[in-house]
């Protein structure tokens, strides 16, 4: 069998690091000893895939999972899934979890003094379509504060999962809003030293998505890892064929 | 174009990820040697770490991925995806059930010992970490190109350990630092 065309190795600063002092938690969870670099097998090109008949229902209206409407202010998040060579990802699992509109999570851990809507639980799901983009329905979340540091307070985001065609494209991330000003603040935003590559964090206020009387649209496009466009070199020298 | 940066799971992953929690991979029509893993998570100061959740990826007991890029003449089988997720307990522990897969091709002629990859997510990893889980006792397991690459003094953090007179129930721990850091990779 044919070495398998890999998947591009990020570019330096473009991906956080795990030890980032300014983020608490990472100190006694970020690995210590160096990574053991690997090529890609059969085992990392491929992954989970996933179809509607994995759920009951579509996930993709986060307002309409209760009787009444959850409070807030109502907008789409939309956007495509693509990958780093601009094809786009279809058929995907996108999961997303959020807080509601005053910045409370679900959560029993989530000890925060702000209410706890009874018509919001804040958890989505969609696949891509044929062409890789997808579209949701939920609330604008609330900023909450956290204990990172003194007068500590995330942004508001939406934290999307994300499977691609392969273990090796995997992502979780998460998405802001345009404008935040908590994002200057933020160590968990603040962790990626490339500010291009941060930017892509922030979602784009998206006229073309809205709805007049309606709702507000956000765009955010995710970009996956993307396969190198020949195949990997022999150690001879000599090129594999495809 | 870029990739989109990872970003931490955050504490809050069960609210978005319990739908498709999968911590029984192999129903019983599935065939194979049924096994069970279970496990703790542990930080830097040997705390349990109540709040990571693990993804598995898995070939069949044949040596076969259910994906279309696996085009290897082998049985399917159409009851196993080969995926696996859960979330450790308050203790830091978790526990799968599945199937034990075959091996699978390496590069080049090499052929990989039987493994699971393991993707592992938590409040403080900006970003996945990603393990392999292998066999104890597996004589491919000397000659496998991945464990090979690692230190052989590390390898051992690989390689589940078999219950006492029970070679279906393993254990197989995840220890961020230290001593006895489990081995992560760069993929």
């Amino acid at each position: 069998m044919s070495a398998p065309i890999r998947y591009r190795r990020p570019l330096p600063g473009t991906q956080p690091e795990y030890l980032y002092p300014n983020y608490a938690s990472s100190i006694k969870r970020a690995p210590t000893q160096p990574l053991v670099s690997m090529p890609h097998t059969l085992s990392e090109i491929t992954g989970p895939q996933f179809t509607e008949e994995d759920f009951k229902g579509s996930g993709c209206d986060l307002t309409q999972q209760s009787s009444a409407e959850p409070l807030g202010e109502r907008i789409i998040v939309s956007g495509n899934v693509l990958d780093e060579n601009g094809r786009p990802v279809p058929h995907t699992l996108i999961e997303v979890w959020q807080a509601n509109a005053a910045g409370r999570y679900l959560h029993d851990v989530d000890q925060h003094s702000a209410p706890l809507d009874p018509n919001f639980t804040g958890c989505g799901h969609t696949l891509t379509d044929a062409q890789g983009r997808y579209r949701f329905v939920t609330i604008k979340p609330g900023s909450y504060p956290w204990h990172n540091h003194h007068n500590a307070w995330r942004p508001a985001h939406i934290h999307f999962s994300v499977f691609g065609p392969a273990f090796a494209a995997r992502l979780i991330t998460q998405m802001y809003f345009p404008g935040d000003p908590l994002l200057s603040y933020d160590p968990l935003f603040n962790s990626i030293a490339d500010k291009k590559s941060r930017d892509r964090l922030i979602s784009v206020f998206d006229w073309d998505t809205t709805i007049p009387q309606t709702a507000l649209g956000y765009r955010f496009d995710i970009v996956l890892r993307g396969r190198e466009e020949t195949p990997m070199e022999e150690p001879s020298g000599k090129r594999r064929k495809k | 174009m870029t990739t989109t940066p990872s970003q931490t799971v955050g504490p809050f992953f069960h609210i978005g990820c319990n739908k498709m929690m999968v911590s029984n991979l192999a129903g019983p029509n599935v065939s194979g040697t049924h096994i069970t893993i279970e496990g703790l998570v542990l930080d830097g100061d040997k705390n349990p770490v109540p709040d990571a959740m693990i993804e598995i990826w898995q070939a069949n007991s044949s040596g076969k991925y259910a994906h279309l890029e696996d085009e290897q003449d082998k049985l399917s089988a159409p009851e196993f995806r080969g995926f696996g997720r859960t979330a450790t307990d308050q203790n830091g522990r978790f526990r799968f059930t599945t199937i034990k897969p075959g091996s699978v091709p390496g590069l080049e002629v090499s052929i990989q010992a039987p493994h699971l990859m393991i993707s592992i997510f938590m409040r403080g990893l900006m970003k996945r970490l990603v393990s392999r889980m292998y066999f104890p006792g597996e004589s491919t397991n000397t000659s496998d190109p991945v464990l090979n690459l690692v230190d052989p003094i590390r390898r051992e953090t690989l390689i589940a350990r078999a219950k006492e007179n029970s070679p279906e129930s393993l254990h197989w721990d995840v220890i961020l630092q230290g001593k006895d850091e489990t081995v992560f990779f760069d993929i």
